[in-house]
């Protein structure tokens, strides 16, 4: 049933209910309801027990889908925005109603049973046109209110700032200069208008390499290697057709390895598989000749284009939507996509690149085709195995800034969001997140942050909340005045760290310090399939309980109990120095009241935990009676060993522990019978059909 | 026989070890009569000392006077000596062979073996099944020991101790035990608190093809089930496995007889097809390729995974029927040693607690394995890398323990130990200076004087200097069933098992 409603409408949003976490700043949420589009009694099947499926409303605000569960304990929400969704699919009416299937690039599938044929075709034809919005202004950033205000917002954009990340490289040098030769676009205009190029390159031989490049992306620095010298750098392939040669653009490979004066060669490397590369010759595109250049050794790295990589996660995503399929269906279908062999080559790409310039102290450029896929992925890559700094958080928001934002890669076009080419669309930095992914699981304590935090720009990659990844170049950007109509993401981020720190980081161990070092015997069983990134909304097939949120809830306990050690040992001095100099006093009375003295003193810090526990109302149960320092120190150590059951009941209500229950998908730990329930469900019907 | 005769070169100079992930060390080789050990002779390096008995296979080559072995462990490390001279080279390598493969159980280390440190407990006598007895005792009075095995005379495979239910006295027992595979007649293996529903298991019913029936097998079976409840009996095998064992003279329960048990059969392998499941498994992992797809089809081929998921699934839908269904159940296949035990042990290790922690777990082993018969001799014998195929080897006891790291994946703040743990168990059931994993089932390590002449691993094990290397810093006691998932999105390869 339909109703005619277009008025604001207030949504109560329960913490940790909907896609929730992932919208931010508001607990309250006020969205302007489309006209006309509510309907009741729809259901929302779950995935993977067909048995179970909500009953509720469906709303269509103007950007989101929002699902509110009828059962009136929970009340539970979804909350899907427009930019999200993939695709939409009607499937024929069946007898309950008429089955809608909608699918996010954020790998959320949701099925919905709308009673009536004709709500159902509404409801669609309306998302149809939601999904695929025109112009950038329909996008959700310009209608996303954070509440900060105009200052905030601005200190928000200037969180990641580019030239001061070319400062810590050690730029400008003695081999590395700023050029403005890229001002107001004049030369690039898919590059930004600041760019490092090696000081004996001139603007001549800079325009007229340019010339000599698709889409005139000339070589540039994209990192550099203080301590040997050597340097990434990343262009588009070169006008060579089969003969062609260019004057500057030698001059240019030159430049780039004079500035690297240890070494008397570069690596250029082609990061597409050979033929297609030798086909694009014939379109007067092609690779370098290393007869043309001076002192360079060139290198095929096959690395497949964006359309093989549409379809390879395409298929993937068939394997994963499965229902309950065999071992062997799994793994046959995860093989047949390719998926894992494609994150393989730009693994191996970036370590070939790492290795190159670490050890051998060789500068590498690099290209594909346009310089704007391939490129940024394989130099990212190798930056991130490079140098430790892109392993912390803001350096992570750093290397995307760089290697992706500001060096054009075309957002806009690879994950539509405005509607657009279907052909232009591909999972390039899906592939290199998960590249990331793939290493954090080979290097558990290299990176500050954890897994969450992926997922999340992953998330907003696609969400078009946050201004960051909108149009395809810098420029594009700059006309759009993104930076005053629009919000952050890094801001927003940075703003919540304390959920994105990975517990296990160490940044002073042999192994996470400098390069990161793979092993060198082939070791194909470390690539792994994403679960938690392909299957994230499907909870049940998750680890229960999460070592991360485990970890982060034990280290604020810490440093909770911690605090707490040093105000109880203030109290103590003070109170020892008020009760010396009541026993000096007492003393002077007579000698048999000196115990008195004692217990009074006694009966003042049985209070303590009283008083204590009103300021800290975390750890009521814990605070140790006598004010004894020594037993809340042996109190902690219990607590991480976990010997003591108790101990752990309580910090599961009452401590920092509480956090984890409501964060971590864990079925069994903390959970209550109502949540057992549920796994039992799921389980049951796995098991049965398996 | 004096180890001496077989060991023709006790001792060469500057040979050189190739280890993966390792440098290369030159050192002195030493042959005794369990050990192969290399040492460099200087301080503080590493010396690599390998028991015998857990060389699962060795090849050799030369190259002018230099020769290599290259010993594969059942552990599955993969180790290279160079050895200079060919005359030294083929000395070591047939003593190896002869003295990796001594026929004789009382030749094996655990027997000569004196340990270097303070024994505090006895872990012959840290489990006994009275103790384990009494857990269960305070909860009900339906149960009781039974002495009637007590010289191994009704049940070869059983312990002296079992637990049966109150109302059947030993002449049943000893009737009910001709009618079942083995000799082995159902008893209990968890008691779930909670609900007072139980796990027995046992061996087939022999009904061959004329549909023999025993009435006291009947009693026994339905004295388990509370008034007006019913039961299910799950047979790991598929229904056309366990309708051609009718054949051979085994069979399942027929509904008729059994009217208030409902049968439900899964389909765990066994035996050989496990153990080609192994060996191509650890092929793959050696595989030294840079092909990705080849890998996920070899390891797609080799199937293990399937079984891992395939165990899994019945433990869980046994958990199921006790915690959420209220059904008591059956569990057995043919034997009843091998895949019935990886039911029931998983099984309680999602529904109980205690055996989550290190001491229960081991408890567990020593209850639901060990004393019930599971013949570690046999399935151990060989491991990944051995040619001789012989039926009784398999890899069942290791599948059990992949299976509790995948739940411990699943759960890794609920378990008290840690993988280090099982990788543990794993290396000494294969080969180990320990007494506990010899011999096929009690009556035969009764017949060794295990206790007498060997030490167990829990009395090594249970020493605190032991206990920190496997305690899961994590651990936070859970006190709920844990319902692990069995899609294969949520199953991995257990790597660090296989690659050493």
């Amino acid at each position: 049933m339909i109703s005619q409603l277009g008025i604001l409408v207030r949504y109560q949003l329960r913490a940790g209910q909907s896609v929730g976490s992932l919208e931010p700043w508001s607990a309250e949420k006020y969205t302007l309801l489309l006209e006309g589009v509510k309907v009741e009694n729809v259901r929302l099947v779950d995935r993977i027990s067909s048995k179970k499926a909500a009953l509720g409303t469906l709303y269509l605000t103007a950007t989101h889908v929002i699902f509110v569960e009828n059962a009136p304990d929970t009340r539970k929400e979804t909350w899907i925005l427009h930019s999200q969704i993939s695709t939409i699919e009607k499937q024929a009416t069946a007898a309950t109603g008429c089955p809608l299937l909608i699918r996010c690039k954020n790998f959320q599938l949701l099925q919905l049973i709308i009673p009536q044929e004709r709500d159902c075709h509404d409801v669609y034809i309306s998302l149809i046109r939601l999904a695929r919005p025109v112009k950038y202004e329909e996008l959700y950033c310009f209608s996303f209110n954070p509440k900060l205000d105009k200052e905030e917002r601005e200190q928000g954009w200037m969180l990641i700032d580019l030239s001061e990340e070319y400062k810590r490289m050690g730029l400008p040098n003695n081999y590395w200069q700023l050029s403005d030769v890229n001002r107001d676009y004049r030369v690039c205009d898919s590059y930004p208008t600041e760019l490092y190029v090696p000081k004996s390159a001139t603007a001549h031989i800079i325009v007229g390499s340019s010339k000599f490049r698709s889409r005139r992306r000339f070589p540039a620095l994209s990192y550099y290697y203080r301590d040997n010298h050597a340097s990434i750098c990343r262009s588009s392939q070169p006008l060579s057709g089969f003969s062609a040669r260019c004057l500057e653009d030698e001059q240019m490979l030159q430049a780039i390895r004079k500035a690297n004066p240890g070494s008397d060669f570069i690596y250029v490397v082609d990061t597409r598989p050979k033929l297609n590369a030798m086909a694009n010759r014939a379109a007067g595109k092609g690779y370098e000749n290393e007869d043309n250049y001076s002192n360079i050794k060139f290198q095929f790295i096959g690395i497949e284009n964006i359309h093989v990589m549409r379809n390879s996660l395409q298929k993937m995503l068939e394997v994963c939507e499965l229902k309950s399929p065999s071992m062997s269906d799994f793994l046959w279908g995860l093989e047949n996509s390719g998926w894992l062999r494609h994150i393989k080559a730009i693994m191996d790409a970036g370590i070939f690149i790492a290795k190159a310039v670490s050890e051998e102290g060789v500068s590498v450029l690099v290209h594909c085709s346009d310089g704007w896929d391939r490129t940024a992925q394989v130099c990212s890559v190798a930056s991130l195995l490079l140098d430790p700094h892109y392993r912390t958080l803001k350096g992570f928001m750093v290397l995307i800034e760089k290697d992706w934002i500001s060096f054009g890669h075309k957002f806009n076009h690879r994950y539509g969001n405005l509607d657009g080419d279907p052909k232009e669309i591909s999972p390039v930095i899906d592939q290199f997140i998960e590249c990331v992914w793939q290493l954090m699981e080979q290097f558990p304590c290299a990176f500050e942050f954890n897994e969450r935090f992926l997922i999340h720009i992953q998330h907003h990659i696609y969400s078009c909340q946050f201004g960051n990844f909108l149009c395809n170049s810098q420029k594009e950007r700059q006309e759009l005045k993104i930076q005053e109509r629009t919000y952050s993401l890094w801001a927003h981020l940075w703003k919540n760290r304390a959920d994105y720190m990975n517990p296990l980081f160490r940044d002073d161990h042999s192994q996470t310090r400098g390069t990161l070092r793979l092993p060198t015997t082939p070791c194909n069983f470390l690539y792994k399939f994403w679960s938690g990134m392909y299957n994230r909304f499907e909870k049940g097939l998750q680890p229960r309980q999460s070592v991360t949120d485990y970890l982060m809830a034990v280290k604020e306990e810490t440093q909770q109990l911690e605090e707490e050690r040093e105000a109880l040992e203030e109290r103590l001095e003070k109170i020892q120095k008020v009760q010396l100099n009541h026993t000096k006093v007492k003393a002077k009375q007579s000698e048999p009241s000196k115990h008195s003295g004692f217990s009074t003193s006694d009966n003042s810090t049985a209070n303590t935990p009283q008083d204590y526990s009103g300021n800290m109302k975390s750890f009521p149960s814990r605070s140790p009676s006598q004010g004894d320092e020594d037993s809340a120190l042996i109190l902690t150590q219990d607590n991480l060993k976990s010997s003591d059951p108790d101990l752990s009941a309580n910090s599961d209500q009452e401590s920092g522990v509480e956090d984890l229950s409501c964060r971590s998908p864990s079925g069994g730990e903390c959970a209550p019978s109502e949540d057992s329930g549920k796994d039992r469900d799921s389980d049951e019907a796995v098991f049965l059909t398996a | 026989m004096e180890f001496a005769e077989l060991i023709k070169t006790p001792r060469v100079d500057n040979v050189v070890l190739h280890r993966p992930f390792y440098p290369a060390v030159e050192g002195t080789l030493c042959l005794t009569g369990h050990h192969l050990i290399l040492s460099s002779r200087q301080d503080n390096t590493e010396e690599l000392w390998l028991l015998h008995s857990n060389i699962d296979a060795i090849d050799k080559r030369f190259v002018g006077p230099l020769g290599t072995i290259i010993i594969k462990c059942k552990d599955f490390r993969i180790i290279q000596l160079d050895i200079p001279g060919m005359e030294e080279c083929l000395n070591i390598a047939s003593s190896i062979e002869a003295l990796s493969t001594l026929d004789s159980i009382t030749l094996m280390y655990p027997f000569f073996y004196r340990p270097m440190f303070e024994v505090i407990e006895d872990g012959w006598h840290s489990f006994l099944p009275e103790q384990e007895f009494e857990l269960y005792s305070s909860a009900t009075s339906e149960w009781r020991l039974s002495y009637v095995n007590k010289e191994f005379a009704v049940c070869p495979s059983y312990p002296p101790i079992v637990i049966v239910p109150k109302s059947i006295d030993d002449e049943a027992l000893r009737k009910v035990a001709t009618f079942r595979h083995g000799g082995r007649f159902p008893v209990l293996s968890y008691y779930h608190k909670k609900n007072g529903m139980v796990i027995m298991r046992s061996g087939q019913p022999l009904t061959g093809t004329n549909g023999r029936r025993c009435k006291e097998d009947e009693k026994l079976i339905n004295a388990t089930l509370r008034a007006g409840k019913r039961g299910y009996i799950i047979d790991t095998r598929s229904l056309n496995v366990a309708q051609q064992a009718r054949a051979k003279g085994g069979g399942f329960e027929q509904e008729a007889h059994y009217p208030q048990w409902r049968r439900i059969h899964k389909s765990i392998e066994r035996y050989h097809i496990l153990q080609e499941s192994l060996i191509k498994l650890v092929e793959a992992c050696n595989d030294q390729t840079h092909n990705m797809d080849r890998w996920l089809s070899k390891l797609e081929a080799s199937n293990w995974l399937t079984h891992i998921k395939e165990i899994l699934t019945t433990a869980c839908l046994a958990a199921q029927c006790i915690d959420r269904e209220g059904a008591s159940i059956l569990i057995h296949g043919t034997e009843g040693t091998d895949s019935t035990l990886q039911v029931t042990s998983l099984a309680q290790i999602i529904l109980e607690p205690r055996s989550r922690t290190i001491r229960g777990f081991e408890a567990l082993i020593e209850r639901e394995w060990l004393q019930a018969g599971h013949p570690f001799q046999q399935r151990c014998a060989q491991s990944a890398y051995c040619n001789s195929k012989q039926k009784w080897e398999s890899p069942v006891f290791l599948l059990f323990l992949d299976c509790v790291w995948q739940i411990l994946r699943q759960f890794p703040c609920s378990f008290e130990f840690n993988e280090n743990f099982l990788i543990m168990l794993f290396e000494h059931a294969y080969a180990s200076q320990f007494g506990t994993f010899l011999g096929n089932n009690e009556s035969e390590r009764c017949k060794l004087k295990l206790q007498q002449k060997t030490m167990s691993l829990w009395s090594w094990v249970n020493r605190p200097s032991e206990l920190s290397k496997f305690t899961n810093p994590l651990f936070e006691a859970n006190n709920l069933v844990i319902w692990p998932s069995v899609a294969p999105q949520s199953l991995q390869l257990w790597e660090d098992s296989t690659n050493k």
